[in-house]
């Protein structure tokens, strides 16, 4: 089975600790300047909201490589990028609609989320459960349990 | 090792800006943050230093835990000699800015001298500068930090900076960053804008690397954040209710300080709780509460998110005030209602929005109206005098004494110096409710026994900080003691003082104290320092930080004549609730806590302490 990151901004407060985790990760420090995953704060309205990439079946940042150093992981789906292949053209950056894949000055390489392996320590990290791993076909399902609540458990106007 | 090890030395007078190491030794013996910073104030200033003149120095400082996993690990502490009280000022704060400057690669920032004219540092890093700040300069916190990040053209830039407040001298002005997290207490703002020093804006993309033991670290961290999910208060009361979560709590306890310690219980409480802010308005049906907030890396989320009512006399025609901004804390809500009798929830937030939109401490600010308050239903001051009417109960008065305060228009100049010196002026000092020239926080003393007594003990000034009391006394944390009774309480007190003190230094927030004790801070910190903690070490390291910063204070001209509590709390009995007829036991518990802190009958520390403590 596969599986995504699934993210509810209703449930972020927006205390980074998914930052940490990711740049603690892949650099093995705490430097959310290095992160994958970013929090944005819309303080007007209050709204947290974590992003990061949602790993496109039809990758955009895959077709634009010119050096195929973006592959598919076979069995988590993510798309990753190979690090001794990628010459830090920035193409990918380009191409990205969603602008989840960035460069990166101390590497000269580009990084984006590769769900780090299958365990993603941004999901592990969550103290609320904003950020979860779940099935990727039933991203839908805790929508769709609360509106069969309301449909069944509720006392019907009829 | 956890500590960046490199500090910055800022000399103002000069303009120059050097990077020197971090004093490891101190390090150890003092932590970081609060008793690290401390120990450079209080080993470069002379103690009888103006604290508004260029010889004293004013220190941004982080702990070893700050920029880290460890829940909480954001937080940052201002230390200076403070100009509202004279003594020792440490105030610290959350949100982002601490950890930014720990990532940049930076311990502390220690500012020297004076500029003679505005400026801001900026650091990127490595690289830090000096800036023009001539057009930043009578501009608000708000609006600094949207300036900033645009002509910096960097939307991540964290923002430390003083409003109008600051820099128009209110003797109680905080350093806020992150637009509404605040250093607040003692005016710390005020001593940087004295410096001509308007924001430190930090960027740090170096991250905290140097953890010594990482595997043991992340373990020793998510164990600690599991103790803050199961616990009641950090888990479950804090991030629905927030602080405010006390107002009725402490009202029913009969210790809510009402209308300037007049009276300990509030009819209008229920108005200004964290209930009412969950209630859906009358007027536009909406909350005022819109969510919650952690700061950096905290899981227990008990910052405010609240929206006005835009049809509130207050923001009518404002629309800069409409949209969520920070919320009421209880301290805050105490101050600006239950203490001027105010339970115009709207009026409160409006006050709350003008202290951290223009940098001015709500609890000292709040607790000045009280008595200005006073002084009006006595008549010793008018309406002519003060520019409005000013009956306790004002909703209208607390929203235009906040305006006039914050940017020194009229009689707001005087409010800016404090109940202290106000009730002194207009010859009432005795109505100040305040301890070292510093205003009471928001429990009662007389009917809160051990909380009058760290009122009257707290290094920087009357403070709820310095020692929560209220976690035994209230809310049986860790074992529940009588409110009322005086028996054990200076051991209770010092046991509470010397706990926070070291809380305070790692870098992390005083509220996971609600479920952690030292025992859990200690495994976090050895595992990111290397050196060997254990909560006998750090309760030792606090009593050593404690009693450092008395010796400051005593340096300075503080005497144990300071250790006291205003006359009302002494010979005027609460009127209604549990503590009805019950005044502070001071003069019997003061003698006692000098004697478990090994302290001479004056108040100073024995020779004999102070070999104990190293000092």
């Amino acid at each position: 089975m596969q599986k995504v990151l699934h993210i509810n901004p209703d449930k972020c407060t927006g205390c980074q600790q998914c930052e940490m985790a990711c740049s603690y990760e892949n650099y093995g420090t705490f430097a959310t300047a290095k992160s994958r995953i970013k929090v944005f704060d819309f303080h007007h309205t209050g709204k947290k909201v974590p992003y990061t990439c949602t790993q496109c079946d039809e990758a955009w940042c895959l077709h634009a490589c010119p050096v195929e150093a973006i592959t598919v992981d076979k069995v988590t789906g993510a798309k990753v990028v190979n690090e001794a292949t990628c010459v830090g053209c920035k193409v990918c950056t380009i191409s990205c609609p969603f602008g989840t894949i960035n460069y990166v000055q101390e590497t000269g390489k580009v990084q984006k989320c590769d769900l780090c392996g299958g365990d993603p320590a941004c999901a592990d990290a969550c103290p609320t459960g904003a950020i979860t791993f779940i099935d990727a076909n039933w991203t839908g399902l805790d929508k769709m349990k609360q509106w069969a609540d309301k449909l069944g458990n509720q006392p019907s106007a009829a | 090792m956890s500590w960046a090890g490199k500090i910055l030395r800022v000399n103002l007078t000069a303009g120059t800006v050097k990077s020197e190491p971090l004093n490891m030794e101190w390090a150890r013996a003092y932590i970081g943050s609060r008793g690290l910073g401390s120990k450079y104030l209080i080993s470069e200033i002379d103690p009888k230093v103006d604290p508004l003149s260029p010889d004293n120095k004013i220190i941004w400082a982080t702990g070893p835990l700050t920029g880290t996993m460890a829940s909480t690990g954001g937080r940052y502490t201002v230390i200076t000699k403070g100009p509202l009280t004279g003594a020792i000022a440490c105030s610290n704060s959350g949100g982002y800015w601490g950890a930014e400057l720990k990532m940049a690669g930076w311990d502390m920032v220690i500012f020297e001298g004076k500029s003679a004219k505005p400026v801001y540092l900026y650091i990127c890093d490595d690289v830090a500068e000096l800036r023009d700040a001539d057009h930043l300069w009578g501009k608000s916190v708000w609006q600094t930090e949207d300036m900033l990040k645009k002509s910096h053209q960097d939307p991540l830039l964290r923002i430390s900076s003083i409003g109008k407040s600051g820099e128009n001298g209110v003797l109680y002005a905080a350093v806020v960053n992150d637009l509404h997290r605040a250093a607040g207490r003692s005016g710390v703002g005020t001593v940087m804008g004295s410096k001509n020093l308007k924001a430190i804006a930090v960027r740090g993309t170096k991250g905290v690397g140097n953890i010594r033991d990482p595997k043991a670290f992340m373990a020793a961290a998510k164990t600690a954040k599991k103790v803050l999910a199961d616990n009641a208060v950090t888990g479950q009361g804090l991030p629905t209710y927030g602080t405010q979560v006390l107002m009725n709590v402490i009202n029913e306890v009969g210790a809510l300080p009402t209308r300037n310690h007049r009276d300990v219980q509030f009819e209008g409480a229920k108005d200004i709780s964290a209930e009412a802010m969950a209630t859906p308005r009358k007027t536009d049906g909406k909350k005022h509460l819109v969510t919650n907030q952690a700061c950096f890396g905290c899981t227990i989320a008990c910052g405010r998110i609240s929206k006005m009512d835009e049809s509130h006399f207050s923001v009518q025609n404002k629309p800069e005030y409409w949209g969520a901004s920070g919320g009421l804390e209880y301290e805050a809500a105490w101050a600006l209602g239950a203490a001027n009798g105010v339970n115009d929830l709207e009026a409160l937030q409006y006050a709350n929005l003008i202290c951290n939109e223009e940098g001015m401490d709500p609890i000292s600010f709040g607790a000045t109206v009280g008595a200005v308050m006073e002084l009006y239903e006595m008549g010793v001051l008018t309406a002519e005098q003060i520019g409005t009417q000013a009956p306790f109960g004002s909703a209208k008065a607390l929203c235009e004494l906040a305006d006039m305060t914050a940017k020194g228009i009229g009689f707001g100049k005087e409010i800016g110096m404090g109940s202290k010196r106000l009730t002194a002026k207009y010859g009432h000092p005795d109505l100040s409710m305040s301890v070292k020239g510093q205003e009471f926080p928001a429990y009662d003393g007389r009917v809160i026994q051990g909380i009058g007594l760290a009122y009257a003990t707290s290094n920087r000034g009357a403070c709820h900080l310095r020692g929560y009391t209220i976690a035994s006394e209230v809310l049986g944390i860790p074992v529940k003691t009588e409110p009322v009774e005086s028996e054990g309480k200076p051991e209770l007190v010092k046991a509470f003082q010397d706990a926070t003190a070291a809380f305070d230094s790692a870098g992390i927030c005083i509220f996971t104290s609600f479920a952690w004790t030292l025992a859990d801070v200690a495994p976090q910190l050895q595992a990111a320092c290397g050196d060997e903690y254990t909560m006998e070490h750090l309760a030792h390291i606090g009593e050593r930080i404690w009693n450092m910063e008395r010796e400051f204070n005593n340096a300075a001209g503080f005497t144990k004549a300071d250790d006291t509590l205003p006359k009302r709390l002494l010979t005027e009995a609460a009127k209604t609730g549990p503590g009805k007829g019950v005044v502070s036991k001071l003069p019997e518990m003061l003698p006692k806590y000098y004697d478990v802190r090994g302290w001479d009958s004056e108040g100073r520390p024995t020779a004999q302490t102070k070999q104990r403590l190293g000092l």
